[in-house]
């Protein structure tokens, strides 16, 4: 139990191990930082020179605290309590004293591997912590094994480990599981990344780039076509001239749905996005957590979705909503600020003097868009004051936000009702899993309009633009050199294969492992035949089930003590006192075999050249130094030979 | 206060017995409790698990776990670490006093396992570690210091692991019959008692058979034929003939013939003067208020010279 060199660099490597995951997100100083105090430490520890002084670990220590406060601007919370974390505990190294510190630090460790699960809770991530552990356990182990080499050790701690899988294995599944949180979080205890509730120009757009999933979606029978999943999100109502945002709804009364025909029932898997909506498909009906209806077909959860949620919905793809929308409602619907975009104003008023019908005039707008030679891009022109004059009348490009929000402007400018919603397209089909994908760059804008025999109504500008957006997905309808996520371009076919096979298998992580809450837990134990659940009950299973295992390993590891090497040459020669002692002839106590083999011959003077000859071969091996492997087989063959 | 309340505690909870023999450390001599550090890791995982909990982090849930367990399962290493060694205690030469007693146990591992980091200690603080191999029979010397002379017990050790994570400390009692002999510190050099070396010569009397010199005590390691079968007859004890060619020139290590000093001092003094006398290949008798022992010279007769120093006023 000395701090030696090498146990030294296994502390340097476990905080490295334990660190290195962290370097995605915290500043670029910090991570800097630590490698250069981790390579002080190597190098001090390499050399065998003294530790630095006091006053100037102290300074540094200080100095990193304050630098900290500057750029986090407060000590508390969770993205600085683990840059703190990381900091200091590589500042222990260099403070390294007695083993209690070594203790200390492989303590920390373990608890710097728990703070990237905040982050990442992946099946890579799971592996790295399986490596992280291992060198942890074989830095651990050192500090008991004194000057044990590196491979013995890294043996010791396998089978800890490998002891260790099933054994937690059996508590993952049967360990009570509390619903979270115990106490109140800080702030910034989530990531967030997703739709928000205001839409700008560019708002959407940025989302196209990125790849990540937003959710995913398994149908249980009808799988309806690409061209109906409008996932729908937050809807969009009050316009300032540049920014839709949802604003408050100026009734509580229930959307109503009537006519209703197929129905479409499937589960949602929502990553959290720790705002409060919930995704479904238009309209939806039902849905199996707890949730409100806004009167806008708005599902909203009653918290912040901070963690994976999965929850049952059924939508009817055919109906009439709202048909009796109250008048404060319509009035909102009709809502433009003045003063803004005049051009598109009058476009609107000349459209109301043609129609005669509002179907019409929508019809008449959607060949506008489809006839005026707009186009669909990532990339639009920035746009001014009059941002809907410009892109109607001059730069003509535009991505959906575009088109969704002028054509809802257009609509109300000619007394049409409509508001802009907000949410997913489409969505990749993975086969192996059986269910839909639907990433960020799935995102998408769209309006709806409210007629007086139909009530609200989806028209998708974005379709008479660019009808391969909603048919076949975003990659199909830009041109290929649009600056998209490489894997939202169409990949060769194997690596699509490959992205999807392993999807497929990062949802039954994300169901299985992730998502193994006390909901799970009850399904589960409940197939595996245990009935009437309770807390006790499982508990009551899990010791079981520990002691079960750990009984087994205990008669595996302490039948290795036992086993002595068995002797081959006394168990031999046994066997012909055996046979001996059957014939009335046992071996004195006292007898050795050279004396006993001459009372045999006495007795028997026909077994006496046998006898003589195994009691002389038996004291050459066991006496005469004669080496086993030249010996003992002829010495068996004459004990088998051996007859009475 | 503590410290005594916790030894009675031992004495009455852990038997005392001295033993013979070899001793296989069994499941019932082996003990084992949590360190320290185990309540610190046991501490570290609540605050996992609390987090665990609070955040979701069912990743989170699964680390705990396998902390935890490995934590568990290392109490069983720790067991094994110990389990089904064999012990037992080896000869032990004797020292004199303010030197070190080296008792030396055998440590017999018979598993085809390596044991790691085996503490023995007694209650003096006093520590060796070792490993044990496998398969393979290990001596180790345990170091008492001997301040004084006559017998002096190795008590109870305790054997300790806290292999492999040093989160419980497995320990066994042993307490073997073994002793060391501890003789008298030799005094300063000090020239032998002048009216010995009669002829002054303190040459080395040439051992012969050519003159019976007369019956001694028998010593371990006398020849036979020069036992006095005679003198065993008459009840008289075993005792050894003696035979010399220079009978008269014999040295007499004599207690009474001492200045009046402290009987320790007198038996420091007496032991340099057997050392003295053995090395320079005098025959020397010593004479003792408990009894003599006849003059001789080898290495049998300093051994027992010594010892009756080093037990002088004792128990034998």
């Amino acid at each position: 139990m000395k701090l030696n060199a090498p146990l030294t660099f296994g502390l340097i490597a476990c905080i490295l191990l334990v660190s290195a995951p962290h370097a995605e997100h915290l500043p670029l100083w910090i991570s800097t930082v630590c490698v250069a105090l981790l390579a002080w430490r190597a190098y001090l520890t390499w050399g065998g020179y003294p530790l630095p002084a006091r006053w100037l670990l102290l300074s540094v220590t200080v100095a990193c605290v304050l630098a900290i406060a500057v750029t986090f601007r407060t000590l508390f919370g969770r993205e600085v309590g683990v840059a703190l974390l990381i900091l200091l505990s590589t500042l222990k190294l260099l403070e390294l004293k007695a083993v209690r510190d070594a203790t200390v630090l492989i303590y920390l460790s373990c608890f710097i591997i728990i703070t990237n699960f905040f982050y990442s809770q992946s099946i890579p991530t799971a592996m790295f912590m399986l490596l992280t552990l291992l060198v942890i356990m074989a830095t651990w182990v050192h500090m008991q094994t004194g000057t044990l080499a590196l491979r013995p050790r890294l043996r010791i701690a396998i089978v800890l480990l490998l002891q260790a899988i099933p054994l937690s294995l059996i508590i993952f599944v049967l360990f009570p599981r509390v619903q979270g949180p115990l106490w109140g979080m800080p702030q910034d205890a989530y990531a967030t990344s997703g739709l928000s509730d205001t839409m700008a120009p560019g708002s959407v757009s940025k989302l196209s780039l990125s790849d990540a999933v937003a959710f995913r979606v398994a149908f249980n029978d009808t799988v309806p076509l690409r061209e109906q999943m409008y996932w729908r999100g937050p809807v969009l109502w009050d316009y300032d001239g540049m920014t839709w945002t949802r604003g408050n709804n100026a009734t509580l009364r229930q959307p109503t749905l009537s006519d209703t025909s197929l129905p479409v029932d499937y589960t949602v898997t929502l990553e959290p996005h720790n705002k409060r909506w919930l995704f479904a498909m238009d309209m939806p009906a039902k849905i199996s957590i707890s949730a409100e209806m806004a009167p806008d077909f708005q599902l909203l959860s009653r918290r912040p979705v901070t963690a994976r949620t999965r929850y049952d919905a059924s939508s009817l793809l055919s109906y009439r909503a709202s048909l009796e929308e109250p008048p404060q409602q319509l009035q909102r619907a009709l809502t433009l600020p003045q003063g803004y975009n005049p051009q598109a104003r009058r476009l609107a008023a000349e459209w109301r003097v043609q129609s005669d019908s509002p179907e019409a005039l929508i019809r008449t707008a959607l060949a506008y868009f489809n006839q005026q030679e707009f186009e669909y891009t990532l990339e639009p022109p920035p746009l001014g004051i009059n941002g809907v004059d410009e892109f109607l009348f001059e730069t003509k490009k535009g991505f959906c936000e575009h088109y969704a929000g002028s054509f809802v402007v257009l609509m109300r400018a000619a007394g049409i009702p409509a508001r802009v919603v907000t949410g997913y397209q489409g969505g990749e089909f993975n086969e192996l899993g059986g269910y839909f994908i639907i990433r960020q760059a799935d995102a998408h804008a769209w309006a709806e309009v409210w007629l007086r025999e139909r009530g609200w109504v989806r028209v998708d500008p974005t379709a008479a633009i660019s009808p391969e957006r909603i048919q076949n997905g975003l990659s199909s309808a830009l041109p290929d050199n649009a600056a998209l996520p490489f894997m939202a371009r169409n990949p060769p076919e194997w690596l699509r294969s490959m992205r999807l096979n392993w999807d497929a298998l990062s949802n039954q992580w994300n169901q299985w492992v992730l998502g193994y809450n006390t909901e799970r837990q009850f399904a589960f134990l409940t197939r595996m035949g245990m009935e009437e659940i309770t807390w006790q009950k499982m508990a009551l299973n899990m010791l079981a089930g520990i002691a079960l295992l750990v009984g087994v390993f205990t008669l595996v590891m302490l039948r290795r003590l036992a086993a002595r090497r068995t002797d081959a040459v006394q168990a031999a020669w046994l066997k012909v006192c055996r046979k001996l002692e059957k014939a009335g002839l046992p071996r004195a106590p006292h007898e050795g075999p050279m004396d006993y083999a001459a009372r045999i011959a006495a007795a028997h003077p026909d077994l006496a050249e046998d006898i003589y000859d195994i009691a002389a071969r038996y004291a050459s091996l066991r006496y005469g130094g004669e080496a086993e492997q030249d010996g003992l087989p002829a010495f068996k063959d004459a004990v088998r030979a051996f007859k009475l | 206060m503590l410290r005594s309340f916790r030894q009675k505690f031992r004495n009455w909870a852990f038997r005392r017995t001295v033993e013979t023999g070899t001793v296989v450390l069994n499941q019932r001599r082996i003990y084992i409790l949590p360190t320290r550090q185990g309540f610190a890791f046991a501490f570290v995982l609540v605050l996992m698990l609390l987090g665990d909990i609070n955040y979701n982090l069912n990743l989170g849930y699964v680390l705990t776990f396998l902390l935890a367990t490995t934590g568990g399962i290392s109490m069983l290493h720790a067991f094994r670490n110990m389990a089904q060694i064999e012990i037992h205690a080896g000869q032990i030469e004797p020292v004199f006093a303010g030197e070190t007693a080296r008792f030396v146990f055998h440590f017999n591992n018979p598993g085809s396992l390596e044991r790691h980091q085996i503490h023995l200690h007694d209650d003096d603080g006093h520590h060796v570690v070792f490993d044990l191999p496998a398969q393979s029979s290990t001596p180790v010397q345990f170091d008492i210091p001997a301040p004084q002379r006559g017998w002096l017990d190795s008590g109870r050790l305790t054997l300790h692991t806290e292999f492999p994570l040093g989160l419980f400390h497995a320990w066994s009692y042993i307490h073997f019959d073994v002793r060391c002999l501890v003789y008298p510190t030799p005094a300063a050099p000090q020239p032998l008692p002048a009216a010995a070396t009669q002829d002054g010569s303190g040459k080395l009397p040439a051992r012969g058979d050519e003159d019976f010199a007369g019956l001694r005590n028998y010593v371990a390691g006398d020849a036979m034929p020069r036992i006095a079968w005679k003198a065993l007859a008459r009840e008289q004890g075993l005792q050894v003939k003696q035979f010399s060619a220079y009978q008269g020139q014999e040295l007499w290590l004599d207690w009474s013939q001492l200045p009046d000093i402290a009987p320790e001092r007198k038996l420091e003094l007496l032991t340099r003067w057997v050392l003295d006398a053995d090395v320079q290949g005098l025959q020397y008798g010593l004479r003792l208020p408990g009894g003599d022992v006849m003059p001789q010279h080898n290495a049998a007769h300093r051994a027992e010279c010594l010892r009756r120093l080093a037990l002088f006023g004792g128990e034998e």
